[in-house]
């Protein structure tokens, strides 16, 4: 069972289909005692960084969150603008982020003939093994949609590598903590495979 | 790299799909559902569902056909078709779908882009732009499903919908649609140089070359493709496909 932080901001119902398409039970909740039985968390997310920090601290479940995630271990998966919540910082907003990674999240500099935000198909690379991107193809393509990208300060943190003017961490890890930049809901197999793997975890 | 994105545009009316010609003459396609389920199979960069009845009969998205759709699509999704305020978007949006494409609103309502935008981010807002020419050759902005001619210049359109927070425009060629005779790349280059948020070059794909061309001299960010999606050739039967990579690669990366 995956349960996933409904804290109010984030494209639900395309998370919950594919979980339901592979077979994966899954729950969006904000209820303290089922995030506290939680076996593994997901920490979506759409919108602006501020905005979600915001949301997350008034709804009282910083101090649950960080007692599973850090004391419990239990596995969390952070999508797009849900990675870059578990990071320090990031150049969005002025909040500080769950800081559960070793990691900031930058602005992409401005590049002649670069689109910001990167949005589109793009292939990954991966850095190093992980439990999360087992049994992906090579030349695995994601959809991305970001104004912000994550920096790891470990390179070892980082899994899955991608090029857009720069490279930088399209996906990471951290023991329990893990990371997506892309929509692996809205990325056919690959992302199915990547929820799976997650699931299977 | 970031891949060109080939976007299917299916054209909703009444829950049924159809392909138009020049936005008359329908053409059943199928049923929406067994359609976006081969899309999903042969893995498709994006989908684009426009209900081209919507606006005509004053009413807002059917949600039941788009939950349909939703349920049965891992990549990503717009819908455009008579939304008229954030609450309709954000129904939209709930369903599962990430992209809301605004058209005769827009003209009547400019504001609603720069809502849209504040609350869902500017990547999630397609203004949507059908094009005519007159009788002198210039080309005019319609709206209700080219029915008004609302008496703009395209380009000044896109670039006031740009600033006023749209994330990319949804640029038709109501000429060319449904014609298989190539897309207006003079129109697309005309817009695509006169903003900097991405252009998706609509009405007239016939060949993959055509997508080649509109994207190498239209400057065109993506392509969305109707007929040649749904039907076998020209004038023949439906047949719900898709370009060959391959070819779509060698067209889109070689030099013309």
């Amino acid at each position: 069972m995956i349960t996933i932080v409904d804290y109010g901001m984030g494209n639900l119902g395309s998370i919950m289909n594919m979980f339901k398409y592979i077979g994966v039970p899954a729950v969006a909740t904000n209820d303290q005692d089922k995030i506290s039985g939680a076996e593994k968390l997901l920490l979506p997310g759409v919108g602006a960084f501020d905005a979600a920090m915001l949301r997350i601290n008034d709804s009282g479940l910083c101090p649950l969150l960080d007692r599973k995630v850090l004391e419990e271990r239990t596995p969390v998966l952070g999508i797009c603008l849900g990675m870059q919540l578990l990071t320090r910082s990031s150049e969005e907003g002025k909040m500080p982020g769950l800081g559960w990674i070793s990691a900031v999240t930058k602005r992409f500099p401005a590049t002649p003939g670069l689109k910001v935000p990167h949005m589109g198909w793009n292939v990954v690379a991966p850095t190093r093994e992980s439990p999360l991107t087992r049994g992906l193809p090579e030349e695995a393509r994601f959809y991305f949609v970001h104004s912000y990208y994550v920096q790891v300060d470990n390179e070892e943190d980082s899994i899955l590598k991608t090029t857009h003017g720069i490279a930088f961490d399209a996906a990471i890890q951290h023991g329990n903590i893990y990371g997506a930049q892309f929509h692996p809901e809205k990325s056919h197999k690959f992302g199915m495979q990547l929820l799976e793997n997650f699931a299977r975890l | 790299m970031l891949r060109t994105r080939i976007i299917p545009a299916l054209l909703l009316r009444n829950e049924s799909l159809v392909k138009t010609l020049r936005f008359g003459k329908f053409t059943y396609v199928g049923d929406p559902c067994n359609t976006v389920r081969i899309f999903n199979e042969l893995e498709v960069d994006e989908l684009l569902f426009l209900d081209i009845s919507a606006t005509r009969e004053g009413r807002s998205p059917n949600l039941k056909v788009l939950a349909d759709i939703a349920n049965e699509c891992f990549m990503p999704l717009g819908y455009g078709g008579g939304i008229r305020s954030l609450s309709d978007a954000k129904a939209v949006f709930d369903i599962g779908f990430e992209k809301v494409a605004i058209n005769s609103f827009a003209e009547e309502e400019p504001r609603i882009i720069s809502e849209l935008a504040s609350h869902y981010g500017s990547q999630a807002v397609i203004a949507s732009i059908d094009v005519k020419k007159n009788f002198w050759g210039h080309y005019q902005v319609r709206t209700c499903g080219g029915k008004h001619n609302v008496r703009r210049n395209p380009v000044e359109w896109a670039r006031e919908l740009e600033s006023l927070g749209a994330g990319e425009i949804l640029l038709t060629s109501i000429d060319r649609e449904g014609t298989w005779d190539g897309f207006d790349v003079e129109l697309v280059k005309s817009v695509a140089d006169a903003v900097s948020i991405p252009v998706i070059a609509h009405g007239g794909a016939g060949r993959v070359e055509h997508i080649g061309e509109v994207v190498q001299q239209g400057g065109a960010s993506a392509v969305a493709l109707g007929s040649m999606v749904v039907f076998q050739k020209k004038g023949m039967g439906v047949l719900v496909n898709f370009p060959d990579e391959r070819e779509l690669r060698m067209a889109l990366y070689s030099s013309v």
